[in-house]
């Protein structure tokens, strides 16, 4: 078994609206920095996860995002997997 | 008189106002804590409001994989009637025994207020004493409210009669077609955004939201010309 640090990126779509990212759009713009465009808020989340390959460690993670960190309805995500 | 379970997460805080709720309806109301796996041959489910689990992740989450959502997703398969208040509507959807999602207030802002909100559908368990395009005035109190669901879906449940509760006038959260509250494609399991159990009593400020546990008793009345009329808020014992 080998130890991988998996960093998981969870997004609201982008379809949908996403007040928590404006809101920061309207702080950056109030502050000066009017030359930004559209801001998203996500989440980011890092697991530790002991596999016997590199493949396996991304699959694992992959169910865990498919069965509960991110919701189907309304988040993508997308996974990099570091070795230890 | 009808068994309700009223289950009860770490973060619940709706529990207590909604077992009095469905005590005051008539029914044998019981709570069913979140590890059990037995709801004592309930009629009825109702997940209350609350913060289970702190709302960590996403609201409804982790609720999702309580030990008591198997069961309460068997009673639902079998048919049996589910509703899910606020928290539990978040949890409903989490679980997929309800299509759809909640997301954050389209402002951002906690909003606890009375709003405006309109019967779309009586032909569920939780709206049976109600009248189609009554107007009720119904507490709200969340900040994640907004529900959202795709066109396609949205479009099914338009087309399907499922959506239960639709905000009138303002809405308050930026919901999809200003959807309040849906029902699945059974009917038998059913989710609302405002808190119906707290509003069941003139003490309260009104009795709007007194029908929606009248309702389960109503169905299993007998059914007599008047039983309908004698649960209509009427006969609330307070």
């Amino acid at each position: 078994m080998k130890a991988f640090t998996v960093e998981i990126r969870v997004m609201p779509r982008a379809a949908l609206l996403d007040p928590q990212g404006q809101a920061v759009q309207h702080a950056l713009h109030a502050l000066g920095f009017t030359d930004i465009g559209t801001v998203r808020v996500g989440k980011h989340l890092v697991v530790e996860v002991q596999a016997a390959t590199r493949e396996e460690a991304t699959a694992q993670v992959r169910t865990m995002c498919d069965r509960l960190l991110a919701n189907p309805v309304t988040e993508d995500y997308h996974v990099a997997v570091e070795n230890r | 008189m009808r068994r309700v379970a009223v289950v009860v997460f770490p973060g619940s805080n709706c529990d207590a106002d909604t077992l009095d709720a469905a005590r005051a309806a008539g029914s044998d109301a019981y709570y069913v804590w979140h590890r059990d796996t037995d709801l004592r041959q309930a009629d009825a489910v109702i997940l209350p409001g609350g913060f289970s689990y702190g709302d960590y992740l996403r609201s409804g989450a982790i609720a999702r994989f309580s030990p008591v959502l198997q069961a309460v997703a068997a009673h639902a398969r079998a048919g049996g009637a589910v509703l899910g208040i606020c928290n539990g509507f978040q949890i409903l959807c989490e679980a997929g025994l309800l299509p759809g999602a909640l997301m954050r207030n389209a402002r951002l802002k906690f909003l606890s207020r009375p709003v405006r909100v309109r019967v779309e559908a009586t032909d569920t368990p939780f709206t049976l004493a109600y009248q189609r395009g009554e107007e009720l005035t119904l507490p709200i109190a969340h900040g994640d409210g907004r529900y959202v669901a795709d066109a396609a879906t949205a479009a099914l449940l338009e087309a399907g009669g499922q959506v239960v509760w639709r905000y009138a006038g303002d809405n308050p959260n930026g919901s999809t077609n200003d959807i309040a509250g849906v029902c699945s494609a059974g009917r038998n399991v059913v989710g609302i955004m405002p808190h119906p159990e707290r509003r069941n009593a003139p003490v309260l400020g009104g009795q709007d939201g007194a029908r929606v546990f009248l309702s389960l008793e109503a169905r299993h009345a007998t059914q007599h010309a008047d039983d309908l009329r004698a649960v209509d808020g009427r006969h609330l014992r307070v």
